[in-house]
């Protein structure tokens, strides 16, 4: 097209390619360290997270388990101690290690996504209303005994709902946006909070209510490959579809009227990311309940390390989400006799820690 | 070149262009063409379309009647990605929430040529580098861009615009919030890059501004286009007195042997 033509002075060109382009600047690459550290740290902690527990599985037992899980289910079918071992890893540590982090890194990468899509540094699944949303959706699933997909289901239009009503609401009230928006999330949440309140009130206080109360605390404890496997696939599609909107993240973040003029289609991308972010949302809450605090100190802890660039950001967040949500819920099951549910350990930990990067990251913003 | 030839060869051609917000039109119909390598500044009083124009053809808002075209092509039926591709808006300048690197910034004007993977490839960091070189400001581009002065970020922008390698680069008041010198800095790389072939759509409201670094002016009001000419023919005393209710002069100053240099001047004496 010759209407290009012209853009390149070759005098520029040339000083262009004497002045070497600085590579870490323009994108090119996260340092090998931070990868390697981010990828490591996992490892460690998936590896120490299977090893420990009421019931300890030694490094040597763990492998023999596992060959002997795929390569000799004879044994394992006739020697006790083999059977022991084989169902301590695969029906309780593998489901549980997985959702830890497949929560841990949901959670993450919703909180930066709306983060970004909403330019507003203040969000998270929690403050949007998605968390309390999917948790009253959630609870009716549980009310009226439902199966696991239902109940994910009853999440994900329950924060669907919650987010939307978040959205209008500051639409509606014509406030300052970043405020007014983190307004809305505080409105809906309390409104939604008081709908779970009505549910727990009806609900049968000798089985439902005690369930559906320690399920709101926020724990793995109980969660099975049942759970695994209804979950995958909402996770994945979830994470796939914010990983390849995150150069848009990146334009949606100056605004839209210059993300258009930039060449996005922010209506589409809008609503793909909300779909994907409360989806992560939802299906975290059907899981394990409210672990809160994940959506916003992660992203935040993230952007400290590798910067704002959502073509980074984002999977480092996810990376950075599964560990810290690993290493709170080994925390959460061998600190103490009795395991304490992981929603009271991560408002601990995130609340300090939240201050602490908060006033890090202020410093390059204003 | 016969007018009607120029049309044909025209870079921009809007023709009877209505808009506005909902059902309200703000802007009744206007005709105008812009030329390749050509500086063309448009003024009006608050109020007159002129910004509300721009974003029509830019595609951020939807033509009422009229069209536009670019190189030769009908805008309408184009998507973002490719409207991107002919026109780059550089906005005034406002900080994001996040702390963006210098060279991130200027990478977001390479959008309408990245692939669903969001791989930035290596042409898209030597463009991006170039438009930063071109400007002067390659030192820049590891900074922190809101952290940058005004000035600063405003030549960022521009750069994230000759990033997105466009037919036409349009702005909308783009020293506004400038002091005095940045003004005229961001004002001068304006003209070099015309000088250099470019093409240049701004709205301003200083009619100094048009003279400074126009080739030609555009005057609204109340939604439609009342002067078109070179600065010299279109800034005179009737007409700014008209346009904006206001007491003015135009003078002529010599700044240099030979050279000559027009201001528009706001009276104080009511007389």
């Amino acid at each position: 097209m010759p209407a290009r033509a012209g853009f390149r002075e070759d005098a520029v060109s040339k000083r262009a390619k004497e002045l070497v382009t600085p590579d870490v600047a323009f994108g090119k690459k996260v340092p090998t360290l931070v990868k390697l550290v981010l990828a490591g740290s996992l490892a460690a902690v998936v590896l120490a997270s299977f090893a420990l527990g009421r019931f300890a599985v030694a490094p040597a037992d763990l492998l023999g388990g596992v060959y002997n899980h795929f390569f000799n289910p004879e044994l394992v079918g006739s020697d006790l101690a083999a059977r022991k071992i084989d169902s301590v890893i695969f029906e309780i540590r593998v489901p549980r290690i997985l959702l830890v982090i497949l929560v841990g890194a949901g959670l993450a990468v919703a909180g930066a996504s709306y983060q970004g899509m909403f330019k507003n540094p203040l969000v998270s699944p929690d403050l949007l209303g998605a968390s309390a949303g999917a948790s009253l959706g959630a609870c009716l699933g549980l009310l009226f005994d439902q199966p696991v997909w239902a109940v994910q289901l009853c999440a994900f239009f329950g924060g669907i709902v919650a987010v939307s009503a978040a959205v209008g609401l500051t639409r509606a009230v014509r406030y300052d946006p970043i405020l007014g928006l983190v307004l809305g999330g505080i409105l809906v949440s309390t409104l939604f909070q008081s709908g779970m309140s009505l549910v727990k009130l009806v609900a049968d206080a000798s089985d439902k209510l005690p369930l559906i109360t320690f399920w709101l605390m926020g724990s793995f404890a109980s969660v099975n490959n049942d759970d695994l496997l209804w979950s995958l696939v909402p996770f994945v599609v979830g994470f796939a579809l914010l990983l390849l909107q995150r150069w848009q993240l990146n334009v949606l973040s100056f605004g839209d009227e210059e993300a258009r003029a930039l060449g996005v289609n922010t209506r589409r991308v809008r609503l793909l990311v909300i779909t994907a972010s409360t989806l992560l949302t939802s299906v975290s809450v059907a899981v394990a309940g409210i672990v809160g605090w994940i959506g916003l100190v992660i992203p935040h802890l993230a952007r400290a390390v590798v910067g704002p660039n959502y073509r980074v950001l984002l999977p480092t967040s996810l990376f950075v989400g599964a560990s810290y949500l690993l290493v709170v819920d080994n925390i959460a099951r061998l600190a103490t006799a009795v395991e304490i549910p992981i929603g009271i350990l991560t408002a601990l930990l995130g609340v300090p820690f939240f201050v602490f990067i908060f006033r890090q990251n202020m410093r390059g913003w204003r | 070149m016969g007018a009607q030839d120029a049309a044909r060869h025209a870079l921009l051609e809007v023709s009877g262009l209505r808009t506005g917000y909902h059902r309200k039109q703000v802007v009744h119909g206007i005709d105008f063409t812009l030329q390749r390598g050509e500086f063309v500044c448009v003024i009006g009083a608050n109020g007159c379309g002129k910004t509300t124009a721009l974003k029509a053809m830019l595609g951020l808002l939807r033509l009422f009647g009229g069209s536009v075209r670019v190189a030769g092509r009908e805008t309408a039926s184009m998507a973002e990605r490719e409207l991107a591709r002919h026109f780059a808006y550089i906005p005034q300048v406002h900080a994001p929430p996040f702390p963006f690197s210098v060279a991130d910034v200027v990478l977001l004007g390479r959008t309408p040529y990245i692939n669903r993977l969001a791989t930035v490839s290596q042409r898209d960091r030597e463009v991006a580098w170039e438009a930063l070189c071109l400007l002067n400001i390659e030192q820049l581009a590891e900074r922190t861009y809101t952290r940058l002065s005004g000035g600063q970020q405003q030549l960022v922008l521009i750069a994230r615009a000759l990033a997105q390698q466009p037919d036409v680069l349009v702005m909308d008041e783009p020293t506004a919030s400038l002091d005095f010198g940045n003004q005229q800095t961001v004002l001068s790389r304006m003209r070099g890059l015309v000088d250099a072939g470019r093409s240049v759509l701004m709205v301003t409201h200083d009619p100094g501004h048009a003279f400074y670094c126009a080739d030609r002016v555009l005057v609204m009001r109340e939604g439609r286009l009342v002067a078109d000419g070179t600065p010299r023919e279109v800034i005179t005393t009737e007409c700014m007195e008209a346009l904006y209710g206001t007491r003015v002069a135009v003078v002529e100053v010599d700044v240099a042997e030979g050279v000559r240099q027009s201001a528009c001047l706001p009276l104080r004496c009511e007389s």
